[in-house]
């Protein structure tokens, strides 16, 4: 069975971890959970010095690709962005012989402050949470991956005094070993404005 | 011309053979130069007659020494130190002066010869001393700053004590020799310039003179060496320094002061000025060149007849001297409140009869004070003093300065009552960032050090430390190393690192070592003791400083900082495999072929990564900002 499971490659970057309160949890949860690839990139990378060669390996060995991180100014923590300007280099990410992420999964489990109704045409955020990350979403189609919606959690800053951080960490376990073991109905996730609207549409009971 | 060559020839040759073996051997290099002389002297004979021409001429090294011991003295300092120079100096020339004398004269000789023999002895060998100090890195030692203050007040005493010489002249010993001395005097007559004039005029001739060379020092040589230095020909400034180290010599000479006085009072003029440094990287070879030749000849001049006729007397009165000496600056040093082990030093260093002693006795013979068959020995204890005189050096140094270090740790050690997860053992500039960073996170740190002063400072800004030898086991457990998550090295000695990491490994193997490591070798070594961490204290600063000069060099900044993190990367990759031909070249005994081609290639692979784009697009100091090339996106057009 273990053959024929998906390869989970988590990329967390936040800069405070020791201030974190969604993030670094949903992290340790994370790495319970067999065929996933936990890497601390600020904790690795302390001088953004990252390592392109063990980058694209990793890559190479994995068949989901997931940004873990807290959204900065609409967009990830620094070392994400370093990570892409990287990594994803020409003639291995993209161009004539840049297929190295062809046929891989994209996605990215983000915390945000604002409410989620802040996000959207008439919040003052203006813009859905979907369309501020479409430079995430457009990377993912030039370098031929599949992109999902954001596993996201909006008013991150008050999740564990409004006690949701256990239902959040127990959806992001289920999602993951559904990713891994390809029980996601993908073909349903193009709507949804983030992966965690409706579990029960999405995860397949198990054959 | 050939004899010329020939004698260099044999001088050079002992010297190289005989010093660096000497030094080796951990005896010092002025007892190797002695010992060259010997050998080349009495023991074979190939030198003779001339090695007292050559004496007068190596003595000038001695004028030399004196001009770069002034420009290392600033005025303000030579001022500062003016009660040492005058009472510690004073007492000293005094007080062993009046016991030789008083000696001499219960041994039979009259008050004026036993005056003369007292002044001879109360002289101490500036050369020896200060060449032995610099040499052993004492000079800045409480002990060799006092000892400094001695000997300058000595060779500024040899003046009047060489006016004063020729009134004790005695009546026998004139008429006896006066026929042949009448030549001989003529002979050694000095040229001068004052010796026709009366006493005051020649005073105020001196006063002139010394002015003269301070104003013409202060406000003359400043426009003279900009000229020649303007001029970029190195070897003019050479010749302009030893121009004037040389024509105040000669003035001196000619006013009848000592010239090494007045070379050392132009040198404190000069210690101000831009050129100091220039001046001394000039005159230091040939004063160190001329100050070996001195003891050669010194060793040369030792005259194995004179010594054998009377071998026990000679020797006898030369341990008497030292003794006396030794027991006179001991008395000075507790008046002056010089303490342990500089008091030692301080002592010992001085027990010895100077060059200076050998010219009085030539000068007391010239002038009928004392007789030629006094002369001989006496000039025989002084050359044998200094013989002797770098074996209590190395007395100082093997027994003297351990026996301290031994009495401190058994009588001082502080008694830690804090405990915590950090030690760091040695508090130098090193430890001292390390723990200033910890602290300032919070973190508890016990810091121990061998240096009792050094506590004491850092116990004044309430830092606190505790003194003690952190190699030692016990003192490891009372620091709490059992509670200890790590423990940091930065002692200043390479040895006592290593050993103080195989002992950690060995007994507390839990706790991570983190240590600093002077150079490559040492890096290798710790890593074998099992160092968890191993930083080399020039590593990142050089680096840094590389960075920095490729950005003065017109790279931008940013570029810079990914060459410098490629080669420390570069070097961090071979690091195990270079580590591996280090123990297999430490096992054979030394740098072999497989570990110099391992750091070749390390060289080369530096160099490959810091290229790579020249031959490639991808260099890796800027791999990942490298642009896609031109026209890619018709391409990616293509295929969508």
């Amino acid at each position: 069975m273990a053959a024929n499971q998906k390869r989970i490659l988590i990329l967390f970057a936040h800069p405070s971890p020791e201030r974190s309160e969604v993030n670094v949890p949903l992290f340790k949860a994370s790495q319970s959970i067999e065929n996933v690839t936990t890497v601390d990139l600020y904790g690795e990378y302390p001088t953004y010095r990252i390592n392109i060669d063990k980058e694209q390996q990793r890559i190479l060995e994995h068949d989901i690709i997931i940004f873990m991180f807290p959204l900065y100014w609409y967009s990830t923590p620094a070392i994400l962005k370093e990570w892409q300007d990287l990594v994803l280099e020409y003639g291995f990410a993209y161009g004539r012989d840049g297929k190295a992420l062809h046929g891989k999964t994209f996605l990215c489990a983000l915390t945000a402050g604002g409410a989620e109704n802040a996000y959207r045409a008439d919040g003052y955020n203006h813009f859905t949470i979907n369309e501020l990350l479409q430079p995430l979403e457009q990377t993912a189609m030039l370098t031929g991956m599949q992109y999902l919606p954001p596993f996201a959690l909006f008013g991150a800053r008050t999740a564990v005094e409004d006690g949701k951080l256990d239902q959040h960490i127990n959806d992001w376990k289920m999602i993951l070993k559904a990713l891994r073991d390809d029980n996601l109905d993908l073909t349903q996730t193009k709507a949804l404005p983030k992966l965690n609207e409706d579990l029960s549409i999405l995860i397949r009971e198990q054959a | 011309m050939t004899i010329y060559f020939i004698q260099a020839f044999i001088y050079l040759c002992a010297a190289v053979v005989a010093v660096p073996i000497a030094k080796r051997l951990g005896l010092g290099s002025v007892l190797g130069y002695l010992i060259a002389g010997v050998v080349i002297g009495p023991i074979i004979g190939i030198v003779g007659k001339e090695t007292v021409d050559i004496q007068h001429f190596a003595e000038f090294g001695v004028v030399m020494m004196l001009f770069l011991i002034g420009l290392e003295l600033e005025p303000k300092k030579l001022w500062a130190m003016r009660n040492r120079l005058i009472g510690l100096g004073g007492l000293q020339v005094g007080l062993t002066t009046a016991i030789v004398m008083i000696i001499s004269i219960l041994l039979g000789y009259h008050w004026m010869m036993a005056l003369t023999i007292g002044l001879i002895f109360s002289l101490s060998s500036t050369a020896m001393v200060l060449q032995t100090f610099q040499e052993k890195g004492l000079t800045k030692t409480e002990g060799g700053q006092n000892a400094f203050s001695v000997l300058l007040f000595q060779d500024i005493a040899v003046i009047p004590m060489l006016a004063l010489i020729p009134l004790m002249a005695s009546p026998v010993l004139r008429e006896k020799s006066q026929a042949g001395l009448k030549a001989a005097g003529e002979h050694h007559g000095q040229l001068s310039l004052v010796a026709h004039l009366p006493g005051w005029a020649h005073a105020l001739v001196v006063i002139s003179v010394i002015i003269a060379v301070i104003v013409a020092g202060h406000y003359l040589s400043r426009p003279l060496f900009r000229f020649v230095a303007n001029s970029g020909i190195r070897e003019i400034f050479t010749a302009t320094a030893l121009m004037l180290v040389i024509g105040i010599a000669a003035l001196m000479s000619l006013i009848g002061l000592s010239p090494a006085l007045g070379t050392f009072l132009s040198g404190v003029v000069l210690a101000t000025s831009e050129f100091r440094h220039e001046l001394e990287a000039d005159i230091e070879p040939f004063k160190g060149l001329l100050i070996g030749l001195f003891f050669i000849t010194v060793g040369a001049g030792i005259d194995f007849a004179v010594l054998s006729k009377n071998l026990f007397p000679i020797l006898g009165l030369t341990f008497g001297i030292m003794i006396l000496k030794a027991l006179v600056l001991t008395l000075l040093a507790v008046i002056f409140k010089i303490k342990a082990n500089n008091r030692w030093l301080f002592s010992l260093s001085m027990a010895q009869a100077g060059y200076f002693g050998i010219v009085l006795v030539n000068y007391s013979v010239q002038n009928h004070v004392l007789p030629a068959e006094i002369a001989q020995p006496l000039s025989m204890i002084v050359v044998l003093s200094m013989f002797f005189t770098p074996g209590l050096f190395i007395f100082y140094d093997k027994i003297i300065l351990p026996w301290y270090e031994k009495v401190k740790n058994m009588r001082e050690e502080d008694k830690i009552d804090e405990q915590g997860s950090v030690i760091i053992a040695g508090i130098g500039r090193f430890g001292q960032i390390i723990n200033r960073m910890l602290i300032a996170n919070g973190i508890k740190t016990v810091v121990l050090d061998h240096q009792p002063n050094q506590i004491d400072r850092l116990r004044r800004v309430n830092i606190k430390s505790f003194y003690g030898d952190a190699t030692r086991p016990d003192l490891l457990h009372s620091a709490g190393i059992e509670q200890a998550k790590l423990v940091i090295i930065a002692i200043d000695d390479r040895p006592q690192t290593v050993e103080l990491v195989k002992y950690i490994k060995h007994a507390f193997p839990e706790v991570r070592i983190l240590t600093r490591a002077f150079d490559r070798v040492h890096t290798y070594e710790l890593k074998d003791a099992g160092a968890d961490v191993i930083v080399s204290e020039t590593f990142y600063s050089a680096l840094e400083i590389g960075k920095t000069a490729l950005t003065h060099l017109g790279i931008h900044p940013f570029k810079a900082e990914h060459m410098k993190a490629v080669f420390n990367e570069t070097e961090q990759e071979q690091h195990e495999e270079m580590f591996q031909a280090w123990k297999v070249a430490a096992e054979e005994g030394g740098f072999n072929n497989q570990y110099r081609a391992m750091f070749l290639k390390l060289e080369k692979l530096i160099s490959e990564a810091m290229e790579w784009d020249r031959s490639d697009a991808h260099s890796k100091t800027e791999r990942g900002w490298t642009p896609p090339p031109k026209k890619y996106t018709d391409k990616i057009q293509d295929r969508s």
